[in-house]
C-alpha cells in the first residue's frame, strides 16, 4: 500500500483530489498514463465515427457502379504536378479505351485533365443514420469521379464500401458482444450467486459449449440459414450466433468473481448491516467487478470481429449485397486480385488496425481497471 | 457494568459439512468448529474470548451475529424493554431488522471497507440499509458517530484508500456504532494494527463502552490485549470452552491446564519474572475428528486415564468461575506473576 499512504500534515491540493477520487476517476488517471492504449482508443473512436457517418464521408453509395472505371486503381489526390501548384487538391481525369486484343475497357489516366476535389459538395442522396435525408458529401468532384481506394470489378467505390463495411463489422462486434455479455451476466450470475446444484449443472453445460470447436460450429449454424433470407435477416442471425457462442468464457469469469466477492469482508459487513440481497449485489458486488467485465468486453471484441470477417470471407456469413469487411475481402480471394488489383486488400488493413487497436486498448484498460491493486 | 444478562448462549453448535469427492458430493463428515458452548454476557461488560488459531473463536462470534447459521443451540438476546429475542430463530426481514442491535468490528480494516464507497457512505450504510434515518438526519448521525470515533469530519468524503490502518479501523468502529447497537463482536479487531495504534484503538473502544454502554465480545489471541480490555475471559480449545472467569481470577489462579499453558506463553519484559513456559507437545487436534474424552488430553501434562475416555463436565467450580477439567479441584496451577498482571489487568 506504499503508493497510497497519505501524508496528513502536508496536504496538497493534488493529494486532496486523490483522496476523494472515485473508482472511475482513479481508473481514468491510470489509463491516461498508458499512451499507446489511449492511441488505440482514439483510433477506434475514429473508426466508429467514420462507420456511423459512412454515407456522408464516402463520396458514393455502397453499390453505385461506375462502369467507366472497372477495377480501377486508387486515385491519389495531388496538390501539384508539372503543370503547377494548386491550393485545391485534384485527381486526374480518366478516359477509357478498348484493349485492341482483349477488347476489354482499360482506364487511361489523362494527366492533362484536373478534376478538383470540393468539400461539402452535393452528390448522391442518402439517409444519414437511416433518418436524416441529405445529399451533401464530405468531399467529391464536380466533373469526372474520385475513387481514393480504387474500385472493384463492378466499378463500386472501395472507399465508400470500406466505410460502410466498418459500420457493419463493428456493429456486429458490439451487438454480438452485448448479447454474449447479457447471457454471461445472467448465467454466470445465477451460478455464482445461487451455488450448489444449479452452479454444478451450469458449469457442466458451459464446459460442453466450450469444448465444441468454434469454426465448425459457426459453419454448421451459418449453413442453417435459409438462402432466401434478406441481408438484414442474415445480419441479425449472424449477430445472434456470434453472441450465443461467445458467452461461456465471460460467464465463468463472472461466476468466479461473484464467488470471490461473496466472501469479501466488506460484503459480509454489508450483510451484517442489514442490507437486502438486492442492495448487496447492486451496491457492493457489482461495482467491484464491473471493471473486470469492461476489460473482458474490450478484449472479446476483436474475436467477434474476426469471427464475422472469417465467416463472411469463406462465404458462410454475410453475402453481397451486404457490405462488411469479410464480404469485401471475398473479392480479394483469387490470384487475379493479388496480381492486378492489390488495392482490394485495403479492407484487410482495416481489420488488422481495428483488432490491434482493440487489443492495445484492452491492455491499457486491464492495467487501469483495478485501481486498488498494489503494484 | 451490571449483572443483568444481555446475551445467553445455550449449547451452541456450528458444524461445517465435509463433502466427498464423487459426483454426488455426499456428506461424509463435519468440522465441529463450535461444539456445545454455553455462556452469558452481561450488559455493558466485555467478555474476552481467547484460544489458538482454529479453536473456533471467530465461528462463535459469527454464529452469535447470525453471519453463520448455528447447527444447534439457542442465542437469547435480552433487550432493555424486557423483550427477549431468540436470535437463532430469526429469519429474512426480521433478522435484517434485528441486525441494528448487533454489529461486528472486523480484523482487517483494509478488506472490511468497500473501496468504492466514501467513508461517509460506509458509515451510513447500516442506517440507510435499515432505513433507520432519512435525509439530513443520516448526515447528522454519521458526523456525530465519526466525531465519537475521533475521525476528522473533513475526511468523510474521502475513499478508504486515503487512510492508514488505524484510521480505517476507526471507520469500521464508526460503522459498527452508527445504528446504536447493544452488542458488538470485536473479531481480532486490533491484531492487524501496530502496537501503538492497538493501544489507541483499545482505549477508544473502552471509552465508547463507558459513554454508550455497549457490550463487547472481544475475540483475540493476544492475552495481554485481552487482559487490558476484558471484565471476564473465556478460553476456548477445539470448539469447546475450557475455562471462563473474571479476568484477574483467570490470570492469577487458572483452573485448567490449558489456561496455564496459555498464560505461561505471555512474553515478559523482565527476564527474572518470567515463568517457565509450559511447552505443549503436538498440534491442536483436527476439529473434524476431535479426540475422545477431554479434547486436551493429547497435549495435557497432567492427563490421566479418565481424561482419555470421559468428557469433563462444564461446572461452576467457584462462584462465577467455570471450568471443564476432571482435576480442577486438585491441580495446583500457576497463574501470572502478580506484578505483571497488575500492569496488564484492567482494574487492579
Amino acid at each position: 500500500m506504499s503508493t497510497i499512504n497519505p501524508v496528513l500534515d502536508k496536504e496538497t491540493e493534488e493529494a486532496q483530489r486523490y483522496y476523494s477520487a472515485s473508482q472511475w476517476q482513479l481508473v481514468w488517471w491510470r489509463f491516461k498514463k498508458h499512451r499507446v492504449a489511449l492511441l488505440g482508443g482514439l483510433v477506434l473512436l475514429f473508426m466508429f465515427l467514420s462507420g456511423l457517418f459512412a454515407e456522408f464521408i464516402g463520396p458514393y453509395g455502397g453499390s453505385t457502379r461506375n462502369i467507366e472505371y472497372l477495377l480501377g486503381p486508387p486515385q491519389i489526390p495531388r496538390f501539384w504536378d508539372e503543370n503547377g501548384f494548386s491550393l485545391r487538391p485534384f485527381v486526374y481525369g480518366v478516359t477509357t479505351e478498348r484493349d485492341p486484343e482483349t477488347l476489354a475497357l482499360i482506364p487511361i489516366t489523362d494527366t492533362n485533365v484536373r478534376n478538383y476535389i470540393f468539400f461539402f459538395i452535393e452528390g448522391e442522396p442518402y439517409k444519414l443514420l437511416g433518418i436524416i435525408e441529405s445529399n451533401i458529401h464530405l468531399f467529391g468532384v464536380q466533373e469526372g469521379f474520385v475513387h481514393l481506394f480504387g474500385t472493384d470489378s463492378l466499378g463500386q467505390d472501395l472507399f465508400s464500401r470500406v466505410l460502410i463495411g466498418t459500420r457493419t463489422s463493428l456493429s456486429i462486434g458490439v451487438l454480438g458482444v452485448l448479447i454474449s455479455f447479457f447471457l454471461a451476466l445472467f448465467i454466470g450470475g445465477v451460478a455464482g450467486y445461487a451455488g450448489g446444484w444449479l452452479d454444478y449443472g451450469i458449469q457442466r453445460f458451459t464446459e460442453i459449449i466450450r469444448v465444441i470447436p468454434i469454426i465448425p460450429l459457426y459453419m454448421g449454424l451459418a449453413a442453417a440459414f435459409p438462402r432466401d433470407w434478406s441481408s438484414t435477416q442474415v445480419y441479425f442471425a449472424m449477430t445472434l450466433i456470434i453472441g450465443l457462442v461467445g458467452w461461456p468464457t465471460l460467464a465463468r469469469r463472472i461466476r468466479g468473481q461473484l464467488l470471490t466477492l461473496r466472501n469479501e469482508d466488506y460484503v459480509m459487513a454489508a450483510r451484517l448491516s442489514g442490507a437486502s440481497p438486492y442492495r448487496i449485489i447492486s451496491l457492493h458486488m457489482l461495482p467491484a467487478f464491473m471493471s473486470y467485465i469492461v476489460v473482458d468486453l474490450v478484449i472479446s471484441f476483436p474475436y467477434v470481429i474476426l469471427a464475422e470477417t472469417a465467416l463472411s470471407f469463406i462465404g458462410l456469413g454475410l453475402r453481397p449485397p451486404s457490405i462488411s469487411w469479410g464480404v469485401l475481402l471475398q473479392d480479394a480471394q483469387n490470384i487475379r486480385a493479388i496480381e492486378q488489383a492489390p488495392w482490394l486488400f485495403i479492407p484487410a488493413a482495416f481489420v488488422v488496425v481495428a483488432v490491434l487497436a482493440f487489443t492495445i486498448l484492452g491492455d491499457g484498460v486491464r492495467d487501469a481497471a483495478d485501481p486498488y491493486s498494489v503494484h | 457494568m451490571s449483572d443483568q444478562k444481555l446475551i445467553e448462549v445455550e449449547n451452541l453448535k456450528v458444524y461445517f459439512p465435509i463433502h466427498g469427492k464423487g459426483l454426488f458430493r455426499r456428506e461424509i463428515g463435519a468440522v465441529k468448529a463450535v461444539d456445545g458452548l454455553s455462556f452469558y454476557i452481561n450488559k455493558g461488560e466485555t467478555l474476552g474470548l481467547v484460544g489458538e488459531s482454529g479453536s473456533g473463536k471467530t465461528t462463535v462470534g459469527r454464529a452469535l451475529l447470525r453471519a453463520l447459521d448455528p447447527t444447534e443451540g439457542q442465542v437469547t438476546f435480552y433487550l432493555d424493554d424486557g423483550q427477549t429475542v431468540d436470535v437463532t430463530a430469526l429469519k429474512g426481514k426480521d433478522l435484517r431488522n434485528f441486525r441494528r442491535y448487533m454489529q461486528l468490528i472486523f480484523q482487517d480494516p483494509r478488506s472490511s471497507l468497500n473501496p468504492r464507497m466514501t467513508v461517509r457512505d460506509i458509515i451510513a450504510e447500516p442506517l440507510v440499509a435499515n432505513k433507520l434515518e432519512k435525509g439530513k438526519a443520516v448526515d447528522e448521525k454519521v458526523r456525530e458517530t465519526a466525531a465519537l470515533c475521533k475521525l476528522n469530519l473533513e475526511h468523510l468524503r474521502r475513499f478508504p484508500h486515503a487512510f492508514s490502518g488505524g484510521q480505517r479501523q476507526r471507520v469500521g468502529i464508526a460503522r459498527a456504532l452508527v445504528s446504536n447497537p447493544k452488542f458488538i463482536v470485536c473479531d481480532e479487531s486490533v491484531s492487524a494494527l501496530d502496537v501503538s495504534i492497538q493501544a489507541e484503538i483499545l482505549n477508544l473502544l473502552m471509552e465508547l463502552q463507558e459513554e454508550l454502554g455497549v457490550t463487547y465480545l472481544f475475540i483475540a489471541h493476544d492475552l495481554s490485549v485481552v487482559a487490558h480490555i476484558s471484565d471476564r475471559v473465556a478460553v476456548m480449545y477445539v470448539g469447546q470452552l475450557v475455562e471462563l472467569a473474571a479476568t484477574e481470577e483467570l490470570f492469577f489462579s487458572p483452573k485448567h491446564p490449558y489456561t496455564e499453558a496459555l498464560l505461561s506463553a505471555i512474553p515478559e519484559v523482565d527476564p527474572d519474572l518470567a515463568m517457565k513456559p509450559v511447552i505443549l507437545r503436538g498440534e491442536i487436534p483436527n476439529p473434524a475428528n476431535p479426540p475422545p474424552g477431554c479434547r486436551f488430553h493429547t497435549r495435557c501434562p497432567y492427563a490421566e486415564d479418565i481424561c482419555k475416555t470421559d468428557q469433563p463436565v462444564w461446572q461452576e467450580i467457584e462462584p462465577e468461575h467455570f471450568v471443564a477439567c476432571h482435576f480442577a479441584d486438585t491441580l495446583q496451577l500457576k497463574g501470572v506473576v502478580a506484578d505483571t498482571a497488575a500492569e496488564n489487568g484492567r482494574n487492579t
